[in-house]
């Protein structure tokens, strides 16, 4: 009996999971990962091998806050990817929660608004749940570190929402551009009201 | 034919009786009162916007307490304000659907500063719902859609 109980907590001890990770801190180094992208060619962060950095964005077709922000996206893509720190995209909606997320819709948005940055299609929401990103809009501005790449700031793009011209603390510019001058981001984590991510019912 | 019109005109000039309370366009001073202040009553709290799916298909569940538990109090914050100019549309989805639960609309731009004053494990995604007994001082808070019976359970446990 002993002996039962000794391996039962010993095999209990190997298959019980740690409390589940809740995704990256700003400082964590990021496990790279592989998705398709909107134009069917598979995309990994290794990809950008000349890259400073990365904004990557937990992004969607359909939630209004995404939509809001698109062209603050689309804008941060062509600033900072001369500077090469470009933006990177990635739908991790469920598309049978929101089938307005599929891929086929993912293709036509990234037509219609002439994306010139990836899109990328977390089908399995692997990446969603690696990096600990919750809802749309989430930024993770990722630097480039001995040819890995290191968190330096999650949140939200910027203070305002609704009127891009009345933002007042531009998170994430302000973030990039410390990193390409080497200097400290200023803050490096904020919060905003999103778009819960739409998850695959367990 | 004229009997329609005038039935049609008596329903158009009746005072609409489930909409007799107003929207109050809040700060988050009056969010944060509402979850420290003493009361008798279990507050539920919920958050959610016109445009967020998963909240409109829960709101029954927050009328349906509003209706039936008189211990409990439940007030729905809109955000709809982070997004849009206008609260028109809390308005008019409120009349539509005929929410008798105290519905505020929040009034805040930058969401960095306020939301860890609701609580410090909200990511910002909606919906999200607390539920606080304030004489207990027990709290529940959830961020995502709310399943049917989920509510009467989270009462139970801050009691």
């Amino acid at each position: 009996m002993k002996i039962i109980i000794i391996v039962f907590a010993f095999f209990f001890n190997l298959v019980a999971p740690i409390a589940p990770k809740k995704g990256y801190d700003v400082g964590d180094m990021v496990a790279d990962f592989s998705l398709k992208n909107v134009d069917g060619k598979y995309i990994s962060l290794s990809t950008y091998e000349s890259a400073k950095g990365i904004i990557l964005i937990f992004d969607c077709n359909t939630c209004p806050v995404s939509k809001i922000y698109n062209s603050r996206i689309i804008d941060l893509h062509k600033k900072y990817s001369k500077l090469n720190f470009p933006v990177v995209t990635i739908n991790s909606n469920d598309e049978t929660k929101s089938p307005e997320d599929s891929f086929n819709e993912m293709v036509n948005e990234a037509n219609t608004k002439k994306y010139d940055f990836a899109y990328l299609w977390d089908n399995t929401q692997t990446v969603a749940q690696t990096f600990g990103a919750t809802n749309t809009p989430h930024v993770f501005v990722l630097v480039k570190q001995n040819e890995e790449f290191k968190v330096a700031y999650i949140g939200a793009i910027d203070d305002n929402a609704r009127d891009a011209s009345k933002a007042k603390k531009k998170y994430v510019e302000n973030a990039v551009d410390a990193l390409l001058e080497g200097s400290i981001v200023p803050i490096t984590k904020t919060k905003a009201i999103g778009c819960g991510i739409k998850w695959r019912d367990a | 034919m004229k009997k329609l019109i005038i039935a049609l005109l008596y329903l158009l000039l009746l005072p609409n009786t489930t909409f007799s309370q107003g929207i109050s366009i809040v700060k988050i001073s009056t969010i944060d009162q509402l979850i420290s202040a003493k009361s008798e009553q279990t507050q539920i709290i919920n958050f959610w916007a016109t445009w967020c799916a998963p909240c409109v298909k829960e709101m029954p569940l927050f009328e349906k307490i509003t209706l039936n538990d008189k211990t409990a109090k439940v007030t729905l914050v809109s955000l709809d304000l982070q997004t849009d100019n206008s609260t028109d549309k809390v308005f008019k989805f409120v009349e539509r659907k005929k929410i008798t639960s105290t519905v505020l609309i929040l009034d805040e731009s930058d969401a960095n500063t306020w939301i860890d004053k609701v609580d410090s494990h909200w990511s910002g995604a909606l919906p999200a719902t607390l539920v606080i007994n304030t004489m207990t001082g027990k709290r529940k808070f959830i961020e995502r859609e709310l399943k049917e019976g989920e509510l009467e359970e989270l009462i139970k446990q801050v009691k």
